[in-house]
């Protein structure tokens, strides 16, 4: 991508992170902290007490009005005509060639009201697109800079935020919310997240976020509560297999090829996509998104290609230790013949062929 | 931070010269850059390095990194610690963390190398 040396954005919690010694990195055009204490041990916190991030970054666009469903299920992949209110799901908008415009989590606050959270470097992008199919009786607002987000994340979670709000926090079920208040601030708390692990995501008003921040580092304290950059971000989401926009799902990715299937409702009645999805499915699909992990010494990283029978067959779109297995892993497209498990893969590491081996996902499950 | 008897390159890494050996390292900077590392790419017994040419690589949680030979020669020792621990890379980096030692086929490359308040200074305040 070529820019003009344009300014970062910076998040409500920028001087935060800075104050605390976070290291920044550009991260699609944003400011943020990659880690504070090192990955590994944020990625440990995560998984086995609780952690928490700034994902203010995130866009957020609101879709009201009397079809404000109509547009939403006309715009994305999921069936939102089966969320009830305070419901929230997975979806994805395509473009009409089937591609993917982004991935999306899709809230359902009331019948004629939406919010839908988005990834940073595509919220205008989305809101645009959601726009343009806008031929119904709906509002759509770009309602990103309204909301900071934080996300706290592991078993000790709910724990730490239930000592900072009076919603009762175990009655939220997973990919569920509540509209409420942590610590006096209007807060929309979700129990979603993006590290395979229980947690939720706080959408708050970006002058209340310092404050929030450093409440929920002293409700975590006796946890041990770790500060958590996009480096663990990274780790967590890839063992419980999250796709990452521009990694596993972009434009010329379908879902039926990124293993999303399970997003997509083609029953639901028209939606953008749809046809080339139907013919797609009609044809077969030439390539699909597998699990490897790596078998000789040597890590596959994203872009890195990877070959079958010693010829160019795939590539990784996302790769690297796991931390919590303790093993070298990753996803990358394969042709379908070969996307199945115990499939023999090679991933060139800096010129070499170092063998690899498909296995089933997620790498990560939590445990019930 | 820097030991004064080891000699730096820009590229992070640090050298010890004992007659016409010299250990090879790379800098506590480098390790705190790269963050947790995770692998460590050395090159084999024997292999004839250039100074300045890549040898090897150091990789983190997140990011691969090169490693330059600080001089030329042969490889006469390679650290085994290293296979199952890259860690100690980044509690060790000047100590027990040694990457390889060479025996030295042109010792007056030394002139193209950074003294420790050089290398101090290239880096800054840490």
């Amino acid at each position: 991508m070529t820019q003009l040396s344009s300014p970062l954005r910076a998040t409500p919690l920028n001087a935060v992170h800075r104050s605390m010694g976070a290291r920044m990195v550009d991260f699609g055009g944003w400011d943020m902290p990659v880690q504070y204490s090192g990955v590994l041990e944020e990625h440990h916190a995560v998984r086995e007490a609780v952690g928490v991030f700034d994902v203010s970054h995130m866009g957020e666009i609101e879709i009201r009005g009397p079809e404000a469903e109509a547009l939403i299920n006309y715009v994305a992949t999921n069936d939102a005509s089966r969320l009830s209110a305070g419901q929230a799901h997975y979806s994805a908008l395509l473009y009409e060639h089937g591609g993917f415009v982004d991935d999306i989590l899709v809230h359902k606050v009331a019948a004629d009201h939406f919010f839908v959270c988005v990834n940073a470097a595509n919220q205008d992008k989305d809101f645009a697109h959601i726009r343009e199919h806008n031929h119904f009786d709906a509002k759509v607002e770009n309602a990103g800079d309204r909301y900071a987000q934080i996300a706290i994340q592991g078993p000790r979670a709910l724990d730490t935020l239930q000592k900072l709000t009076e919603v009762p926090l175990a009655e939220i079920r997973y990919y569920h919310f509540r509209d409420g208040e942590v610590s006096h601030a209007a807060a929309r708390i979700a129990r979603t997240g993006y590290t395979g692990e229980d947690g939720f995501e706080i959408y708050i008003p970006p002058s209340e976020a310092p404050r929030l921040w450093d409440e929920i580092l002293s409700a975590g304290e006796e946890f041990s509560i770790r500060l958590c950059g996009l480096g663990a971000r990274n780790t967590l989401r890839l063992e419980a297999k999250m796709a990452l926009y521009d990694h596993e799902i972009h434009a010329s990715i379908t879902p039926w090829e990124a293993d999303l299937a399970w997003i997509v409702t083609m029953n639901k009645g028209d939606f953008i996509g749809r046809a080339a999805l139907l013919k797609q499915k009609e044809r077969g699909v030439t390539r699909k998104l597998v699990g490897f992990e790596m078998r000789g010494r040597g890590i596959g990283r994203d872009a890195y290609e990877v070959f079958l029978n010693g010829c160019g067959a795939g590539w990784v779109t996302s790769g690297g230790p796991a931390p919590t297995l303790n093993r070298n892993i990753g996803l990358c497209y394969l042709p379908v013949e070969a996307a199945r498990i115990g499939q023999s893969i090679q991933v060139i590491v800096r010129g070499q062929p170092v063998e690899a081996v498909t296995v089933g996902t997620p790498f990560y499950k939590r445990g019930i | 931070m820097y030991p004064d008897n080891f000699r730096y390159t820009k590229e992070h890494e640090w050298v010890r010269i004992e007659g016409d050996q010299a250990t090879v390292g790379i800098t506590f900077h480098a390790q705190k850059e790269l963050g947790d590392i995770v692998y460590v790419d050395l090159p084999k017994l024997g292999t004839h390095v250039e100074q300045a040419k890549p040898i090897g690589s150091v990789e983190s949680v997140k990011a691969v990194s090169d490693i330059f030979a600080p001089m030329s020669g042969e490889v006469v020792e390679v650290n085994g610690l290293l296979t199952d621990s890259p860690e100690k890379l980044n509690a060790d980096p000047h100590g027990e963390a040694w990457l390889i030692k060479i025996k030295l086929s042109a010792p007056q490359e030394t002139a193209h190398l950074l003294s420790a308040a050089e290398y101090q200074a290239y880096v800054g305040a840490e």
